[in-house]
């Protein structure tokens, strides 16, 4: 439990929000990414890049981390008001998510005092920029089968295979990289190894995918006798899958050892609702025709629901059923829902609804048809919807496999 | 000032007992051969099971403890509603329980207390509601003109088992309370329901000509308040109900799911069936959110706009929620499914009525975008 008195948040608060106020930057002209898996141009990069420092600068950024590596070691308390605040105002996204929430904070708990002078600082300044490498073409979202060899060769390892959705790999200095080192051990988990990989040395090249939104976000990372020294290797052989679902733990924000920041916009569907107020349909306000008003009911509805079951799965004697039911079934709801709410957006919007970025007529520069196009990633990331309904159904209701 | 608005869900400890004693009371007593053998009886109910929710005092749960009630307040029946809707437990409780919360909320100082006497002391009651098909109607067809009543009455709930009758009339244009002992109804003016869900007991009874003592109407502001507040609680009560039916009715197909083989493979390994279970199960989810969201912001006094939009929300949910599952159930049970002795019929058969009771979704929905959209 935090040590912190209410008065001490309550007057951090302020403070942050008196600084997001402030400084919370003008409209660049472009559109900015609405999450850290959207950086698609060098203009945006730079963009985000100079926010983030300013971010870490002011003091708002890897607060929990210890001071020695760019942190300054208070509760992590601060950080979560912080990142509360940051996301209140509505500010760009801190971009460098891999570090800040997955890389960092692993090198913070298990990395050498060598590791964490080398990396830590340069995550939270925005200079170096981590990517992923976990998932594999031919593999989807089963990790335990990752195929890229690492091969040991005297204090080298040399690297041979593919990665695929490597979030802003061609931007990126280093990769928390899943490998098999021993392709002979029993079970398949036991063969793989952790590494923290430079990303800029021979044979590795990473070829920006152009998305569905015909922007870029993402490489296929290629390693072809790519040689990397050994001492990048994070623990001992064998032990990368356990390192690798670590990284996951970290999710759950600056009170799990995350750095903080927000990395992604969220998109209310009061923002949707506003965005319609001009909108005709049959000659009168789109929001007065019934059939429109009862789709954004259900909407509405839809997100709420969300909301309450998170509320809902904190009352134990509400929860005796199906006790893991609302946990399990969040990431299918809550991005289907998103994506359900993005695509409505778009419909409501006439025949503007058929315009896309780059036409001037379009709504908030075609925001939602962006936001729609990209929500895709997240109904497939991570497990697709469709293999987190079997998950459920065989986990929660017991259905046969 | 979000669209998404309140969102507090509490549930206390005096909640979570009744829960657990209202689960067990009715898994025992109302067992699916006990259901069955009430679909055709008379009464629709088991009087002995009635008589112990009685000594448990169940229907004065929520009347004040000076007129005999336990003064838990309508939060505390949510679990029971709940529980008896899993069960698919009948009786005249929601009717009683309404027709009291009606009286208690539309009673100018003791006016009304001998009957709310009677119901918290277990005598049935219920209220004459439905002037027509229309749950959505505002005007009220049904006159009280110097102490007479015209007008007919449809659906009115477990009428049959009815002490009294909380008829809903109108005097001069302004909504009035007549307070009518089951004695005034004669046989002649009654007329049974066959209801599509076979588990409930209504009657359609014609009221004209039935004398109103002066001291038995109930007039004022407060009348048209308490009208509104029960509608929005009977519509909660019911969400409970289908939310606890659905519930079960998922179970039910689960476990078919779970036993029966086609094509040399348990029929619960397809997608085309698991998907849409995991629907259900997150549409049951939702809808128990949406209650108990709905029983936090109840209060005794007249419910605030929050209350309004979560019980709609509620009914909303469990109206649509309810039948999915039964529809699906009927479904995936194959040929049984298609049986009057397969236990899906009887989900699907309630959600068909359920759905219509004090409002159905579109209804509630078309109040919400008022409340929603028009601030």
């Amino acid at each position: 439990m935090s040590q912190v008195s209410e008065e001490e948040k309550a007057a951090f608060r302020q403070q942050v929000a008196a600084w997001m106020q402030a400084n919370k930057p003008a409209d660049p002209g472009f559109l900015l990414p609405q999450s850290f898996m959207e950086v698609g141009s060098e203009q945006q990069l730079d963009f985000l890049r100079e926010w983030q420092h300013k971010v870490w600068s002011a003091g708002y950024l890897g607060m929990a981390w210890p001071r020695e590596y760019g942190g300054q070691g208070v509760d992590p308390v601060f950080q979560s008001i912080a990142d509360q605040e940051m996301r209140r105002h509505a500010v760009p996204i801190c971009f460098n998510v891999i570090g800040l929430g997955w890389a960092g904070p692993l090198i913070n708990d298990i990395g050498t005092e060598a590791e964490k002078a080398r990396y830590l600082k340069g995550i939270l300044t925005g200079e170096d920029i981590w990517c992923q490498g976990f998932s594999e073409p031919d593999h989807g979202s089963d990790l335990g089968n990752a195929q890229l060899r690492a091969r040991r060769d005297g204090e080298e390892y040399v690297l041979n295979g593919t990665k695929i959705w490597t979030t802003m790999g061609n931007f990126a200095k280093y990769m928390i990289l899943l490998a098999r080192t021993n392709p002979e051990a029993e079970r398949k988990y036991d063969g793989l190894s952790f590494f923290l990989a430079p990303m800029q040395v021979a044979g590795v090249d990473p070829r920006p995918i152009r998305k569905l939104t015909g922007e870029y976000g993402f490489t296929e990372t290629f390693f072809t006798d790519a040689r990397i020294p050994a001492s990048c290797r994070m623990g001992e052989e064998g032990q990368g899958w356990k390192i690798a679902m670590k990284t996951l733990q970290y999710e759950r924000g600056a009170e799990a050892g995350a750095a903080g920041g927000l990395a992604f916009v969220r998109i209310a569907i009061d923002d949707m609702i506003a965005g319609l107020a001009d909108v005709e349909r049959d000659g009168a306000p789109a929001l007065q025709d019934p059939a429109i008003r009862d789709q954004l009911v259900q909407m509405i509805m839809e997100e709420k629901a969300v909301v309450l079951g998170d509320r809902r799965a904190a009352i134990g004697p509400l929860t005796t059923d199906y006790p893991f039911s609302l946990p399990l079934s969040n990431k299918l709801r809550f991005t289907e829902s998103t994506r359900r709410m993005r695509q409505l957006a778009i419909n409501l919007q006439g025949a503007d609804g058929g315009l896309y970025v780059g036409d001037e007529g379009a709504r908030e520069g075609g925001f939602w048809q962006r936001a729609y196009l990209n929500s895709f990633s997240a109904t497939i990331g991570g497990g697709t919807s469709q293999v987190q309904a079997n998950i459920i159904a065989e986990h929660i209701l017991g259905l046969p496999k | 000032m979000s669209v998404i608005g309140n969102t507090a869900l509490r549930f206390s400890e005096d909640q979570a007992m009744i829960m657990d004693v209202a689960r067990a009371f009715c898994a025992d007593r109302s067992p699916m051969a006990s259901v069955r053998a009430l679909l055709e009886s008379d009464a629709g109910f088991d009087p002995a099971v009635w008589q112990e929710m009685v000594d448990m005092g169940w229907p004065g749960m929520t009347l004040p403890e000076a007129l005999g009630g336990a003064g838990l307040g309508v939060a505390a029946a949510v679990p029971v509603f709940e529980a008896m809707g899993r069960s698919l437990l009948g009786g005249p409780l929601m009717a009683s329980l309404l027709a009291g919360q009606l009286l208690l909320r539309a009673q100018v100082g003791n006016a009304a207390d001998n009957a709310l006497l009677a119901i918290a002391a277990g005598a049935p009651a219920t209220i004459a509601l439905l002037d027509s098909a229309d749950w959505g109607a505002e005007r009220i067809r049904c006159e009280l003109q110097d102490g007479v009543l015209r007008g007919v009455k449809q659906q009115v709930l477990e009428a049959a088992a009815a002490e009294w009758f909380v008829v809903v009339a109108q005097e001069h244009n302004a909504p009035v309370l007549a307070v009518v002992p089951a004695t005034a109804v004669a046989p002649a003016v009654r007329r049974d329901h066959v209801l599509i869900d076979a588990t409930r007991r209504a009657q359609s009874i014609d009221f004209t000509g039935i004398q109103v003592s002066e001291e038995a109407v109930l007039r004022g502001p407060a009348v048209a308040s308490a009208l509104r507040d029960v509608r929005l609680m009977g519509a909660l009560l019911l969400a409970a109900e289908a939310g606890g039916s659905a519930a079960s009715c998922l179970d039910t197909t689960v476990d078919y799911l779970k036993t029966r083989k086609q094509f040399g493979k348990l029929i619960g390994s397809y997608q085309a069936l698991k998907h849409p279970c995991v629907d259900i199960l997150m549409a049951v989810d939702s809808t128990r959110s949406f209650v108990y969201h709905a029983a936090t912001l109840l209060g005794e006094d007249a419910l605030d706009t929050d209350a309004e939009i979560a019980c709609r929300m509620a009914k909303a949910q469990a109206t649509e929620t309810l039948k999915y599952a039964g529809d699906r159930a009927v479904q995936f049970h194959g040929g049984m499914g298609f049986t009057w002795e397969c236990d899906a019929q009887l989900y699907l058969r309630r959600a068909q009525w359920v759905q219509q009771a004090f409002g159905d979704a579109p209804h509630h929905r078309k109040r919400l975008a008022e409340l929603l959209l028009d601030r």
